[in-house]
């Protein structure tokens, strides 16, 4: 497999960045579907007879080694190269598709737990850490931007297999998306089949697309002097070993997890919740579940822009004070949304959408949040290890959430006012995350590196 | 756009606008596809 290794994957002179960018989105759209269960989440539920904690589950195992796999193998990631990493993530992402259709056309839960779950989400990890490190360094003029577009590919996933899951639904079940109608499990399971074979394709267009720099190139034009230092961004170093070690790491991961199960909160039940919040004294929800599914994208454009407009606002705002901005003002719209968010469907949509877009800039702010604290040497494994506040976000938002719906009613039962309880305890939680980002200071010196006697333009390689 | 110089060899060489322009149309057609299904949809939402 000498093929895929990071050596034969130097650019050559006159290597065009901007072919990069496609490369890491090609991967990011395809893993991006993990935002998209929710539109076959209540088929699920129906064929297996499981609750929707049950099925919430599925999603919450592919969290979860998401966060683990991209802390474990971003040195592995680091060493090999994207290549390999973006092959390895491609196995494994479509692998877990076809374990998991096979776990749905037998009826066993478990197999889908181990495919999608954990071997997908495997694939989720590697494949999510991988680009983000190769654009870093492809952008080192602008770091921002280069975050943005590393990230803002998985959460456009979601806009692409919305639409396409419910086309595919229809297609294999005619009277899927029909008044009342679930789609069958049968449909959901060949759903599973033909995402795992055109995930497989494009994902190793983008494996085969990837290059890396050659050592010590630099964007023509880009003087490293000109670099703008700016309160908490420090010239200094911090180990990823020292760096977890430090008050400012768990504050962040902190504020990453409030900022994330806030969010997960809502998409991982985005279409049957604005069917519930609009839902009739007769029973019927005035939101079909083709308009749900289009919320469902709608969300994943605020998610994307988020990931793209924030991140690049907080190379001028500063990274602290863009957080404040996601969970201070998250709190105060997700109360309103909690309280307001059934009098209309513009009000609805509009609250939902600026969450998100915070959930998204979240994501896509911390790895240049990180950068500020602890500097440039091995960002990226500090940055995988931050990401197990995602994992961990991905037990406690969806728990969350359908614990209090479960106890709630029944769905297709549910109203507005039963989202309110789960709602209002992830207003506590931002709340919570508020107050952590607001004690985040410099780093203590006696975690730094050693200083070597160079240049911040030739300091080592950013690892990810 | 800006290309690649390496330090030890800067010797431009013409980047292949042809693959550019497929591979962003790659990711571009169908994120393209999403944006108008969904702006379909949404308008629905409102309506």
């Amino acid at each position: 497999m000498g093929w895929l290794d990071r050596e034969r994957t130097i650019a050559p002179p006159g290597f065009n960045r901007w072919l990069v960018p496609p490369a890491a989105l090609a991967v990011h759209l395809c893993i991006g579907q993990a935002y998209a269960t929710s539109v076959y989440k209540t088929a699920l539920v129906k064929h297996f007879g499981a609750s929707l904690t049950e099925i919430g589950v599925i999603f919450s195992i592919a969290i979860v080694m998401l966060g683990l796999s991209a802390a474990i193998m971003g040195t592995w990631v680091d060493k090999n190269g994207p290549r390999k990493a973006m092959f390895a993530s491609a196995v494994f992402w479509a692998s877990g598709f076809l374990i998991g259709s096979l776990g749905i056309f037998s009826g066993q839960l478990w197999l889908v737990y181990l495919g999608y779950g954990f071997i997908g989400g495997i694939g989720l990890g590697i494949g999510y850490i991988s680009p983000v490190s190769t654009l870093i360094k492809w952008f080192p003029d602008r770091p921002g931007l280069a975050t943005g577009m590393a990230i803002m590919g998985f959460g456009g996933g979601a806009l692409i297999a919305s639409p396409v899951s419910t086309a595919l639904l229809k297609m294999y079940d005619p009277n899927s998306g029909a008044q009342g109608w679930v789609a069958s499990g049968d449909s959901v399971g060949k759903l599973f089949l033909t995402l795992a074979l055109v995930y497989l394709a494009y994902m190793m267009f983008g494996a085969f697309t990837i290059k890396v720099p050659a050592e010590g190139w630099k964007p023509a034009g880009f003087d490293p002097a000109k670099v703008k230092a700016a309160t908490l961004v420090t010239t200094d170093n911090v180990s990823a070993r020292n760096a977890v070690k430090t008050k400012q790491f768990w504050l962040v991961w902190i504020a990453l997890f409030c900022n994330v199960t806030a969010g997960i909160g809502i998409l991982e039940q985005a279409a049957p919740m604005i069917q519930d919040f609009f839902r009739q004294s007769d029973g019927v929800s005035l939101v079909s579940a083709a308009v749900a599914a289009g919320f469902v994208g709608l969300l994943s454009i605020g998610n994307m822009s988020g990931r793209f407009a924030w991140s690049a606002t907080s190379d001028v705002t500063g990274r602290k004070r863009i957080y404040m901005m996601y969970l201070g003002v998250g709190a105060v719209l997700y109360t309103v949304l909690a309280l307001a968010g059934s009098s209309s469907t513009f009000l609805y949509v509009a609250l939902a959408f600026v969450i998100i877009s915070f959930y998204g800039g979240g994501f896509a702010t911390v790895p240049a949040y990180l950068r500020d604290l602890f500097g440039t040497f091995q960002v990226g494994a500090i940055h995988g290890r931050l990401l197990t506040a995602w994992s961990a976000a991905g037990i406690a938002g969806p728990l969350i959430v359908n614990a209090f719906l479960d106890a709630q009613g029944k769905p297709g039962q549910l109203t507005a006012a039963s989202y309110q309880p789960a709602l209002l305890t992830m207003v506590g939680l931002l709340v919570i995350g508020f107050a952590a980002n607001l004690l985040v200071k410099p780093v203590d010196a006696r975690f730094h590196e050693p200083r070597p006697d160079r240049v911040r333009s030739e300091e080592p390689a950013m690892e990810a | 756009m800006s290309t690649a110089q390496t330090t030890a060899n800067p010797t431009p060489v013409n980047p292949s606008t042809g693959k550019l322009v497929v591979a962003w149309a790659l990711v571009g057609v169908p994120l393209g596809y999403g944006v108008y299904e969904t702006l379909t949809r949404v308008a629905a939402l409102f309506g």
